[in-house]
């Protein structure tokens, strides 16, 4: 099987910070791939990369067996690769059905169309309505969206992500300073989407990355220092000795 | 292009530059520090300009003329701060470009009505009045190269207090983190209406120095805050170094520009500086924050 | 939603009755008042679509309302002199030739503006607008041939046929409210389709526009060149009205009064700039009898109405629908 996702020798140097170590990747297609590794250990700075925001040093990324490492964010996200935010990212002001409405429209291509009312368009509405509906968010579309609850929040950013239809969704610590009420809806989200779109995901609650992810990178000081399933991953000694030893127990 | 003439242009365009940069320096400063946008910086060059004026038909004397504005223009900055400015500080720019430009307003007529209408003229004592031969066969205007000394000394002088003081370092540390200066307990406001105070000084001895070349009138500062503001922009917001820079840049360029250039492409040529510049360097060339 | 469109009906009364009014009160001076207000309006509005909608603040909005101006004074001078521009082109009077061309022209230069300016940001493209339209002043002001800093006065109105002659207050009157109500409703529809969402949406969140595919940079360009094109059209509009082109139409102070009445107004709202525009003129109207000193009251207005009222006389009038 062809990797849906390769990352060759990517380097990314800030001044005297070596982020990203000549690191190499590979995501299958269909697969949950989990990115774990101590604070400072690159994630996040690979997850701008792959996304199109940061700019790598050397190295390259291919996507579905296409060089995409010099290709700006929106040109990405319209071959497939769509990122979510640590610190959510919405549109505050509009509804939630119009945030994922506009997602829609993005993926269905260009926006110079300059006379139909938007929000009565019931092919950017009626699709957004589906996906507020997968979510669990289908009675919350006419509320501000930056009146939802943090957790809501969350699930209409995944909403917005899979309304560009992505093939690989990177989601950047998507459980992050949530209650545990909150966190249990959007793993069991995470969940529903298996057999959807290809996930690469950075989480650092243990217990979630090792209950769903098929895969695990473990990343340390900018490189990957080993890929494989959980259950290896829990027994390699590279990686207990680097980093799941501490705080592996007390996830 | 004879040698000597092009030295002359040379010598006008540093000392453009060097009058652009008291003006630049202080905006910039207030920007970098305190995050604010002062369109008001060319009404305190006006009101320099007209301080100097009246003082010396009052007293005859260009040095207290001087020395009398820049005081006078210290503290109707700092009054303008702390009475007014510091309540849109936490505003977005565009309020603040309002706020300000409101005052442009004030000022232009306050000084209609107080100075009226017509254009006043400083004399320069005799002194200052003649030229030297800095090279022999070339003379230049001694006022002129007394601004470009000034404006050299004002420039060494930011540089020692933004390197070597506390008020330096607090101003540095507030460029890059606004938050570190409150949690050292110093006291902000202060800090601020001092600073501001000094920006405005210079705009103040800007203008003053401005008035025995140019006419002292109602909306001077206008067309120069326009050029300092593409000089800070050139030079990256909020850098001191970057606006001694583009203010050489722009009084270069601008000099050679009325010498070289066919007169509507002349009065373009700065702003296509400008736009060259930040089409490359959409930030100017030392940003300063991020 | 019933209050606005009572308020809609009452708005829409008043602006067809003005002229007849006027005339009955014997005062006809105000048509000519109120038309100037509906120009201005009309460049405010256009203003609107990129500073309340798309979130850019352009300091130079006056250079495009100058270059439309300047357009029609150009080509109705040549036509008068029957002479050649730039030696192949014939001057004309015709407003059918020179209202779009006045358009065309104030697009392609708010394009090449905007095409600089949009890569920056904040604060940096405030002053890059502020800039460019300052160029385009002193380009103006150094044309000698066409009365450089004096201005040019109109050989005559742009003529459109027989029966509509912009000499005649009234006539004029209506040609500006139909022309801005066209462009109000065109704008309303603008705003409110798939290229509007995007426009609102980079101005809420430009990079969430980024990561869900939208290259903001383009709809951003298009808007900028749209307004441009429609203060181009406000700028033919005045040059009628004032029967005079100077550069004094695009002074930097202008495109500043220009924000004011948006923000006065209310931005994002097309109709608030609009009310903006106004109230703005009606306050320089009033304040100027009191007093020629009348800018000393207006600074300080205005800094107080950035200072408290920010959303502005049409925020404060109607409930706006969350979309």
């Amino acid at each position: 099987m062809s990797c849906l996702l390769q990352v060759r020798g990517l380097v990314k140097i800030f001044g005297a910070l070596v982020a990203t170590n000549d690191l190499h990747l590979q995501v299958m297609p269909g697969e949950v791939h989990a990115l774990i590794g101590p604070n400072g250990a690159g994630k996040s700075t690979l997850v701008a990369q792959l996304a199109g925001e940061l700019a790598p040093d050397s190295g390259s990324i291919l996507f579905e067996g296409l060089d995409i490492t010099n290709l700006p964010v929106p040109e990405r996200v319209a071959r497939g690769i769509v990122r979510s935010f640590q610190i959510t990212s919405i549109f505050p002001q509009f509804s939630a059905l119009t945030n994922v409405s506009l997602a829609v429209q993005a993926r269905a291509g260009h926006s110079f169309k300059f006379w139909r009312d938007a929000s009565t368009d019931p092919t950017l509405r009626e699709p957004a309505q589906a996906l507020l509906d997968q979510v669990g968010l289908g009675v919350r579309g006419n509320v501000p969206a930056g009146e939802l609850a943090y957790g809501e929040q969350r699930q209409l950013e995944i909403a917005m992500a899979l309304a560009t239809k992505p093939h690989l969704l990177l989601l950047d610590e998507p459980l992050a300073g949530m209650g545990r009420e909150e966190a249990r809806v959007i793993v069991d989200l995470l969940r529903r989407l298996r057999g959807g779109p290809t996930i690469l995901l950075i989480e650092h609650d243990m217990d979630v990355v090792f209950s769903i992810a098929d895969r695990i990178t473990v990343l340390v000081y900018g490189t990957a220092i080993a890929t494989d399933r959980p259950d290896a991953i829990r027994a390699n000694a590279e990686v207990q000795q680097a980093y799941l030893g501490g705080e592996m127990d007390h996830a | 292009m004879g040698i000597l003439l092009f030295l002359e242009q040379l010598l006008n365009g540093l000392q453009l530059g060097t009058m652009l940069f008291l003006m630049a320096s202080g905006l910039t400063l207030v920007f970098g520090i305190m995050n604010f946008v002062n369109l008001a910086h060319g009404s305190l060059y006006m009101m320099g300009a007209y301080f100097a004026a009246t003082l010396f038909q009052l007293t005859g004397s260009l040095l207290l003329a001087s020395a009398g504005a820049f005081v006078g223009v210290l503290i109707l900055g700092m009054a303008l701060e702390a009475i007014i400015l510091r309540g849109f500080y936490h505003r977005d720019h565009l309020d603040q470009v309002l706020a300000t430009f409101g005052l442009i307003l004030f000022f232009n007529e306050l000084v209609r009505m107080i100075w009226g209408p017509q254009a006043y003229f400083l004399a320069l004592p005799e002194m200052l009045n003649g030229s030297i031969e800095l090279i022999p066969g070339a003379p230049y205007p001694v006022y002129r190269l007394l601004i470009i000394l000034i404006g050299v000394a004002v420039g060494a002088f930011l540089y020692m207090l933004i390197t070597h003081s506390r008020l330096g370092m607090l101003i540095r540390a507030g460029a890059s983190n606004r938050g570190m200066i409150e949690s050292l307990g110093v006291n902000i406001r202060i800090l601020f209406t001092l600073v501001f105070g000094l920006g405005a000084a210079l705009a103040g001895l800007a203008g003053t120095l401005a008035g025995p070349l140019l006419a002292v009138q109602v909306g001077m500062g206008d067309g120069v805050l326009i050029t300092t503001l593409v000089v800070i922009v050139i030079g990256g917001i909020g850098s001191v170094r970057g606006a001694f820079l583009a203010a050489l840049l722009v009084g270069l360029v601008d000099t050679f520009g009325r010498m070289l250039l066919p007169a509507s492409l002349a009065e373009m040529s700065i702003y296509i500086l400008m736009a060259a510049i930040l089409w490359r360097r959409p930030q100017g060339l030392f940003p300063a924050h991020g | 939603m019933v209050r606005n469109r009572i308020l809609g009906t009452l708005l829409a009364i008043a602006l067809l009755a003005l002229p007849p009014v006027a005339q009955a009160l014997g005062e006809p001076f105000y048509i000519g008042i109120a038309s100037r207000m509906l120009v201005f309006a009309l460049a405010a509005m256009s203003l609107d679509l990129i500073l309340g909608y798309g979130g850019m603040v352009c300091f130079g909005h006056a250079a495009f309302i100058g270059i439309g101006a300047y357009v029609v004074g150009i080509l109705g001078h040549h036509a008068a002199e029957e002479t050649l521009l730039l030696g192949f082109i014939p001057g004309t009077s015709s407003g059918w030739i020179t209202w779009p061309l006045a358009m065309l022209c104030a697009g392609i230069f708010a394009f090449l503006v905007g095409a600089v300016s949009i890569r920056t940001q904040g604060l940096y493209f405030i002053m890059i607008t502020l800039a460019f339209a300052q160029m385009a002043y002193f380009f103006f002001v150094t044309l000698k041939g066409y009365g450089g800093d004096d201005g040019l006065r109109l050989p005559q109105r742009s003529q459109f046929s027989d029966l509509i002659s912009l000499r005649d207050k009234t006539t004029f009157y209506y040609v500006a409210l139909g022309v801005l109500t066209a462009v109000y409703l065109l704008l309303l529809r603008v705003t409110r389709s798939r290229f509007g969402m995007v426009l609102r949406g980079a101005k809420e969140n430009e990079r969430r526009m980024l990561h869900i595919g939208v290259p903001t940079y383009r709809y951003r360009l298009a808007a900028f060149t749209i307004a441009g094109a429609l203060a181009g059209l406000a700028g033919a509009l005045m040059a009628n009205q004032a029967n005079f082109v100077s550069p004094a139409m695009m002074h930097w102070t202008r495109s500043g009064e220009l924000i004011v009445m948006v923000i006065l107004g209310g931005v994002g709202s097309l109709l608030g700039p609009a009310i903006g525009a106004v109230a703005f003129l009606s306050l320089e109207e009033v304040l100027s009898a009191y007093t020629e000193h009348w800018q000393i009251a207006l600074g300080p207005l205005l800094l107080a109405v950035i200072y408290f009222a920010r959303r502005g006389i049409y925020g404060a009038l109607v409930t706006r629908r969350v979309l």
